[in-house]
């Protein structure tokens, strides 16, 4: 942050509030408990608790191979959750956790706030602590006998952590961008390369 | 089947009486002041809507668009995704003139359905990195000082489906997941002023109460700046499906930072890397590395009429081309026009004055010869940054980035009036 950023924002949080008077409540240590679920990739967040391959592969064939198929690779137009590493500069790439997804915590912390679908905070921290393991294990980054804790967690680096870049639009492509535009005779005349197929969208829509 | 189902033939009537309203017009010119021709019977019989009476005020005391306009309905693409409640639909743009959207056709994109909490059920947190954990309820959030602002929401995936090539064959589908709204609520930052944020805190993580709990990290700087906690659309109470009661409202950001139902504000030194912010909502390059937190939606345009669904169906003559153009960086400075496929281009009227990081409406009225036209409309921001082409969004990042498709849209009109989804060469 520049330092006129910061002076700025020391300024914007030095105001008062522009109500007078108080509003709103003191949170109490259990409400803030009950709804403090984000884990940060440091491991910030965690709960105690632990979970094995094993019992992650039992968990995971009754609550999440229906739709995420027996071995994380997607049902039907559902997310594959294994597979696909070395995709990423393919013609038609492959996102899964162990190809894609920069940081286990993303996994434990979404497991447990969504999953299964649309029955989020359903399962208990030993059972998202044995569904990570074994999804690691379904990309090949554990072994079979492994066990996830809390302790261990932030050992696990996933294979694409350093795949991920800050947004670099406005030096990368925004000066491309901004020179004044052409208005008269800009291009040859153009021709027709491709036409949207009617198959795809829905016919009713015309 | 109700009104709203495009299966419903009322629809089909509603098609044909569109073309015969076209007739109408056509054979009312074609006797205008000569004092010959076939009388119209429209204009010569009394029509039954002169002759008695329409329904009494108790009729409708929430009301609905009249019955003709039935067509005019958000829809969803089936096979976009596994099902429907983790899914989008599309604002019908082709059919909507002027900036704001009505709040029943704004485009909804839910992880896990359209959540219902009743407004004394509703409680707002802020904690981490405060001097006062808070909790508010619906009643203490309208006791912060209001403001009402024009702002769009563009879903970072609008117009995706088109990084191969032209897909969709119609303006609903290519950009409908876009919706602007006057939002009334209080400034983000007296909420967190109220809880005394701490110098240490750098990032905001905002989440919603619905059963995929949204959850995105947010730099502070944007958090202090223009966002809002908004609690009504269009002057009346947020719908259900657009976040009732509480939104968070992040101009000129991508539409999933927006969190609808939004229960919990965390204040932290760093980011939290949500899967909303990693394995979704992150910009594949060809390289194989990918952007991460691209929050700005860039300049951007598209003509709603003529479009697909709006072909040309009175013939020569004069023809208003009618369009939106956005960007997240502020206002709309220009908009140009082309009517041969970027060979020539006029500047497009603005209407009415803009807000920044707000839909802005143009116009060009033109007297079609009746020739093909390859139409385009290309956007400058205030900033000076020029609406790119499809063709150099991908020579610099590939055709895997999924998300930020702010290219250049085409529409061929052929010699019927008919009009398709193309791509130039």
């Amino acid at each position: 942050m520049s330092s006129w950023a910061r002076l700025a924002l020391l300024v914007l949080l030095a105001a008062p509030p522009a109500a007078a008077g108080p509003v709103g409540r003191a949170a109490l240590r259990a409400e803030i408990a009950a709804w403090n679920i984000d884990i940060r990739p440091d491991g910030a967040g965690l709960p105690p608790g632990q979970g094995s391959v094993t019992d992650g592969e039992a968990l995971y064939a009754e609550a999440c191979a229906a739709c995420h198929g027996d071995f994380g690779e997607g049902l039907g137009r559902y997310p594959a959750l294994s597979g696909g590493q070395g995709t990423l500069k393919a013609d038609r790439p492959t996102k899964t956790v162990g190809s894609f997804w920069p940081h286990l915590s993303t996994l434990f912390d979404y497991t447990r706030r969504a999953m299964p679908a649309y029955q989020g905070q359903s399962l208990t921290d030993d059972q998202v602590y044995a569904l990570t393991a074994y999804i690691l294990n379904l990309n090949d980054l554990v072994p079979a006998d492994f066990t996830l804790t809390r302790q261990n967690f932030t050992t696990i680096r996933l294979p694409n952590a350093d795949g991920f870049r800050p947004d670099d639009r406005a030096t990368a492509e925004d000066p491309l961008f901004r020179a004044p535009p052409c208005r008269q005779d800009c291009r040859t005349a153009p021709r027709i390369t491709a036409r949207a197929s009617p198959d795809v969208t829905p016919d009713d829509a015309n | 089947m109700g009104a709203g189902d495009p299966k419903d033939p009322r629809r089909r009537r509603l098609l044909t009486g569109g073309l015969g309203l076209g007739a109408a017009l056509v054979a009312g010119r074609a006797g205008a002041g000569t004092g010959e021709g076939t009388p119209d019977p429209k204009i010569t019989e009394l029509q039954p809507w002169t002759a008695g009476p329409g329904v009494g005020v108790e009729a409708n005391p929430y009301g609905q668009p009249v019955r003709f306009e039935a067509g005019v309905v958000r829809r969803n693409v089936p096979w976009f995704s596994a099902d429907t409640i983790s899914a989008v639909n599309f604002t019908p743009l082709q059919a909507l003139d002027g900036t704001l959207t009505p709040n029943g056709l704004c485009f909804e994109r839910n992880h896990a359905g359209v959540a219902e909490i009743p407004p004394e059920d509703y409680r707002l947190m802020i904690h981490g990195l405060v001097e006062r954990p808070l909790v508010f309820t619906l009643g203490d959030l309208m006791r912060f000082p209001r403001e009402s602002h024009s702002y769009f929401l563009e879903c970072a995936a609008n117009t995706g489906m088109e990084w191969r090539g032209p897909q969709m064959n119609g303006v609903q589908f290519t950009h409908g997941m876009i919706h602007n709204v006057n939002y009334t609520g209080v400034r983000l930052r007296h909420v967190l002023q109220a809880a005394g944020v701490k110098p240490a805190a750098r990032w905001l993580l905002a989440e919603g109460a619905d059963a995929a709990a949204m959850s995105r990290s947010i730099p502070l700087e944007k958090a202090l700046d223009d966002c809002m906690i908004a609690f009504r659309m269009n002057g009346e109470a947020l719908r259900a499906e657009q976040g009732y009661p509480v939104r968070l409202v992040v101009p000129g950001w991508e539409g999933n930072v927006w969190i609808k139902w939004l229960r919990r504000l965390k204040l932290g030194d760093a980011p939290w890397a949500q899967r909303e912010e990693t394995s979704k909502y992150t910009d594949l390059l060809a390289d194989g590395t990918a952007r991460e937190m691209s929050f700005v939606m860039e300049a951007k345009s598209v003509i709603t009429s003529p479009a697909p669904e709006n072909p040309i169906t009175h013939g020569r003559g004069p023809l208003v081309i009618s369009g939106l153009a956005w960007s997240g960086r502020g206002r709309i400075a220009s908009v140009d026009v082309t009517l041969d496929g970027g060979v020539n281009w006029r500047a497009a009227r603005l209407d009415g004055a803009a807000g920044p990081k707000a839909l802005q409406r143009f116009y060009l009225d033109i007297d079609w010869d009746g020739r093909p036209l390859m139409l385009q409309s290309r956007a400058v921001d205030q900033t000076g940054y020029v609406q790119p082409t499809k063709e150099a969004l991908r020579k610099l990042r590939g055709l895997n980035s999924a998300y930020h498709m702010n290219g250049t849209q085409t529409w061929a009109v052929d010699r019927d009036g008919g009009v398709t989804n193309v791509e130039l060469g």
